[in-house]
This record gives structure tokens, C-alpha cells and sequence, in this order.
């Protein structure tokens, strides 16, 4: 146990500058700066919201742009953390080779640093809750289920992914199509009321671990339209943390397998 | 009796050569159904033993692609050996690859603090080292400059006064009191110098035989990845000497 602590404090630091060197440049040298976390996932709500709103059917939904951003915002942590993660390990090639350090650093701060991103990008949510006129309830503070869930499922599917992505170049495009057939099935910018209880359709929600955070995130923000229960699904939240610590249990013991050849493969 | 801080027993490295590097799914999926998947065995390193107490300076001699390089990598930690076992004490400060771990989108300032974690230093300790290390560089000018417009050379001055600025108990030597220009490298040779005299342990390699005979005192020769010599400076070197002739 104190080696663990130790462990902790020797590398925390690395890993404070690792997720800080993520957040410094991904916006370095673009005039805007940091203004992009907030400004392009508003932007993207204001496209979906344009073209899915009429087509869909949702155009007398006010609140339609803030079910699209919350969708959209979870979505967008998990697929660029998850992304990130499966190349981390070659991109950072150089620094492996030669000096040591803990490599589950890497696919870890990148989770980190999209999550704080993503974090400040909860502001635009905010805001534009408010402007169109919903107002937080008391079934807000349970928000930190869903963003602790989301966390746990990207840590854990990124562990994995950064494995396999040193040995299998591949797994770096595979993921982008597995990322597109996610997103659909997310109910980002449709919502899943279109089919019926009965329907199959309605077993790819329930067993979608990231659908079940956004699903748990909306009934947080005190949208009423999220899965048929209209309500704070607790199965959801349970399930979705189940998985989340199985990918990580999973990813993690993978990882600390393959590690040592990594090296030889990068 | 001096404290032993190095001791590496039977230690072996081994890499696999893939006779063609297979880096996607297809090419190893094709290869793993008709069964031709086979690595070439490679030992870069075999039955390495040795041991250094605190204040020896070894040298390491031995021609290209002897394992020198790996063997230091095998001591600072970033290779794991296959097999055998490594012990050391105390802080390392391993001047290989001088830089690893800059980002060239950084500026010299940042790298100062990003390099410095790499190399496990503490917050306080570079925020309170930080003039040294800048007027240590001669980069005060350059140093919000991002590092991608640093000259080559730049870059290893950083590097060096980065890595140099604690106390280290072992320093693993490459090759790199060539470093900058002249005026540069006898600031670097000095600092070098007067770690020495604070009874570091020292591993050094290098082509230069005088350089060797002038630093260490004790020495190996590795060929093929094994050593074939091992002792004080002046035996070896003598053997070394009548291999290279």
C-alpha cells in the first residue's frame, strides 16, 4: 500500500503536465483559443438542431437543442478520448524509448485532459438550458452519476483499445467506424420514444453502456423526455458503472500484460 | 566497505526481429492462417553480471551494435530485461537522448517543467531550480520561444542543463559531453567534472579510449552482447586495444 502512494506521488506531477500539455495545445495557435470548447460544441448543436429538428419531426420542441447538446457533448468526450487513447502509445514512441516512465500514463491523460475539456464545455450546456428556459431541479445533484460513469467507461475502453493499438495498427480505423456505428446508436439527435417498447431497437439502448450516461445525464439536467421511464433510470446508472469498472479491470490487466512489449513493437 | 548501488545479474535482452514488420490485421492474419509467422531471435544482451559500489566509474567499451546503448537502457529502467535482474540505488540521472520528451510545440519554459516531470523532479524542486537551469542553457533570450525554432543544438544545451540540474547518485553517460558549441561544451565538461568529485557513480560509454582511461577507472568490453572483458581501466583498455588493432 505505501509503495502504491509513493507511486502516486512520484508521477502525479508527470501526469499534472501531461494533462496539461493535452489542454495547452489542442487549441494552441488557433485565434479563438480556448473559446472552442465552448464555441464548437455550440456551434455543432446549432447544425444538428437545423438539420434533425424538421426532419425528425422535433421543430415544436423547444428544448430540442439542449437534448442534442447533452447527447452530443458526452458522445464527443468518449469518442476523442477513446480516439486519442489507441494512438497514444505511438505517438508518444520517442518518449518510451527512452526514458522511463509508467506508460499507462499516457492513455490516462489523455482521458483526463478531454475530460476536463469537456467538463468546461458543460458551461455552454448551462447556459443554453437557461436561455431557452430549463431550470435545474433538485434532481440535478445527480449529474455526478452519470459524469463519474462516462469517466470509468472511457478510462476503461481507452486501456484497452491503447493495447491493442500498438500491435494492430488497424484498430486505429476500426475504431472510427465502430465510433460512427456508436454514435447512431446513442439517440443523440433522435429520440428513442420513435420505437415501440416491444421493438429489438429498444434493446440496443438498454444495452448500450454510453447511451445509459447520456440517458442518466438528461433526466439529471431535468429533460423529460429521456427512455421510456421518463425518469432517473437507476438500472441505467448501476449497469453503466458495472461496466465501466469491468473494462477497466479488463483494460487494466491487459495493459500491465503487454506492456513491457511494447517497446519492441513501436 | 563502499554501498553498492548497481548490481545487474545474468541479465539478457532479446528482441524479435520480424523478418517483415506485420503492423496490420491483414498481413497477420494471412501469415497466421498459412502459419508462416516467425521471429528471428535476436539476444542484443546475454549473461550480463556485474556490480558497482558508490564512486566507481565504468566505462563501456565495444563496437557498434556491441549492445552498449541497450545495456544502459536495460540500467536507466526504459527496457525491461528478459531475463536476469537489475538493482540500483538512488537517483539516476540518465544523459541519453537528451531532450526525449520535449514537445517542440512547447516553449523552452514549458519544456523546462514538462521535461523536468518526465525525469521525475518535483514541482518546488524546478520552480526553485529554474533560473539555474535557464542561465545554466544561456537560453534567457529564446526561452518563450516554441522549441520547434531551436537550433539543434539549442535543444541539447536545454536538455542538458534540465538533466543535470539535480544531484543524481548514478549518471549513465552517452556520448554527450559532445555537446553544443565549444564554448558550451567545457561549461557542460565541468559541470560533468564536478559531479565526479561528489562521488557519483558513473557509467560511461564511448569510442574514445583516452576519454574512457581519463573518466573511469574501472571497465568492460561487450561484443555480441556479451562481455568478454571486465576489470580495471588499464587491463581492459590494453585488451580493447589489441581487438581494435
Amino acid at each position: 500500500m505505501g509503495s502504491i502512494i509513493d507511486h502516486v506521488k512520484k508521477y502525479r506531477f508527470l501526469l499534472n503536465e501531461l494533462v496539461k500539455k493535452g489542454i495547452k495545445l489542442r487549441y494552441r495557435r488557433s485565434y479563438l483559443g480556448v473559446l472552442w470548447t465552448l464555441l464548437e460544441p455550440l456551434l455543432t448543436m446549432i447544425v444538428l438542431t437545423i438539420i434533425f429538428g424538421p426532419l425528425l419531426g422535433y421543430s415544436d420542441d423547444k428544448l430540442f437543442p439542449v437534448y442534442v447538446l447533452s447527447g452530443r457533448l458526452l458522445y464527443n468526450f468518449f469518442s476523442l478520448a477513446t480516439k486519442e487513447s489507441t494512438r497514444s502509445i505511438r505517438v508518444n514512441a520517442a518518449m518510451i524509448k527512452k526514458v522511463y516512465v509508467p506508460k499507462y500514463l499516457y492513455p490516462l491523460s489523455y482521458v483526463l485532459y478531454n475530460y476536463v475539456i469537456f467538463l468546461i464545455s458543460l458551461i455552454v450546456l448551462a447556459v443554453v438550458s437557461l436561455i431557452l428556459g430549463l431550470f435545474p431541479t433538485v434532481k440535478l445533484l445527480l449529474i455526478f452519476i452519470p459524469l463519474i460513469n462516462v469517466f470509468l467507461l472511457s478510462l476503461g475502453v481507452s486501456l484497452i483499445l491503447s493495447t491493442i493499438g500498438v500491435f494492430f495498427r488497424d484498430m486505429e480505423y476500426l475504431w472510427n467506424v465502430a465510433l460512427t456505428l456508436i454514435m447512431y446508436t446513442c439517440a443523440i439527435f433522435y429520440k428513442t420514444d420513435r420505437f415501440s417498447d416491444t421493438s429489438w431497437i429498444i434493446w440496443i439502448f438498454k444495452l448500450n453502456p454510453l447511451y445509459g450516461c447520456i440517458d442518466n445525464f438528461r433526466a439529471a439536467i431535468g429533460l423529460a423526455d429521456t427512455f421510456y421511464t421518463h425518469c432517473f433510470n437507476w438500472n441505467f446508472a448501476l449497469y453503466c458503472f458495472v461496466f465501466g469498472i469491468l473494462t477497466i479491470v479488463i483494460g487494466g490487466l491487459l495493459f500491465r500484460k503487454c506492456q513491457d512489449r511494447f517497446i519492441l513493437h513501436i | 566497505m563502499e554501498k553498492e548501488v548497481i548490481r545487474l545479474e545474468n541479465v539478457g535482452m532479446k528482441f524479435n526481429l520480424s523478418s517483415e514488420k506485420l503492423d496490420n490485421l491483414k498481413e497477420f492474419f494471412i501469415k497466421f492462417v498459412k502459419r508462416d509467422i516467425h521471429y528471428d531471435e535476436f539476444w542484443a544482451l546475454r549473461d550480463i553480471s556485474f556490480s558497482l559500489n558508490k564512486g566507481d566509474r565504468l566505462g563501456i567499451l565495444g563496437l557498434n551494435g556491441a549492445g552498449k546503448s541497450t545495456l544502459l537502457k536495460v540500467i536507466a529502467g526504459v527496457y525491461k530485461p528478459t531475463e536476469g535482474t537489475v538493482k540500483r540505488e538512488g537517483v539516476i540521472a540518465p544523459l541519453i537522448e537528451l531532450g526525449a520528451g520535449f514537445d517542440m510545440q512547447y516553449t523552452g519554459a514549458e519544456n523546462i517543467y514538462l521535461y523536468g516531470s518526465v525525469l521525475g523532479y518535483s514541482k518546488e524542486f524546478i520552480r526553485e531550480r529554474y533560473d539555474e537551469i535557464v542561465e545554466f542553457s544561456g537560453l534567457r533570450k529564446f526561452i518563450d520561444v516554441p522549441l520547434k525554432n531551436y537550433s539543434s543544438g539549442m535543444k541539447a544545451r536545454l536538455g542538458f542543463a534540465i538533466a543535470t540540474v539535480i544531484e543524481p547518485d548514478i549518471l549513465i553517460l552517452d556520448e554527450v559531453l559532445s555537446v553544443g558549441d565549444a564554448k558550451f561544451r567545457k561549461k557542460s565538461e565541468e559541470k560533468v567534472l564536478s559531479m565526479f568529485d561528489k562521488g557519483v557513480t558513473v557509467l560511461f560509454v564511448s569510442h574514445t579510449l583516452d576519454q574512457v582511461k581519463r573518466i573511469c577507472n574501472k571497465a568492460i568490453i561487450l561484443e555480441h552482447g556479451r562481455i568478454i572483458a571486465s576489470g580495471n581501466v588499464d587491463e581492459v583498455s590494453k585488451i580493447y586495444m589489441e581487438k581494435t588493432k
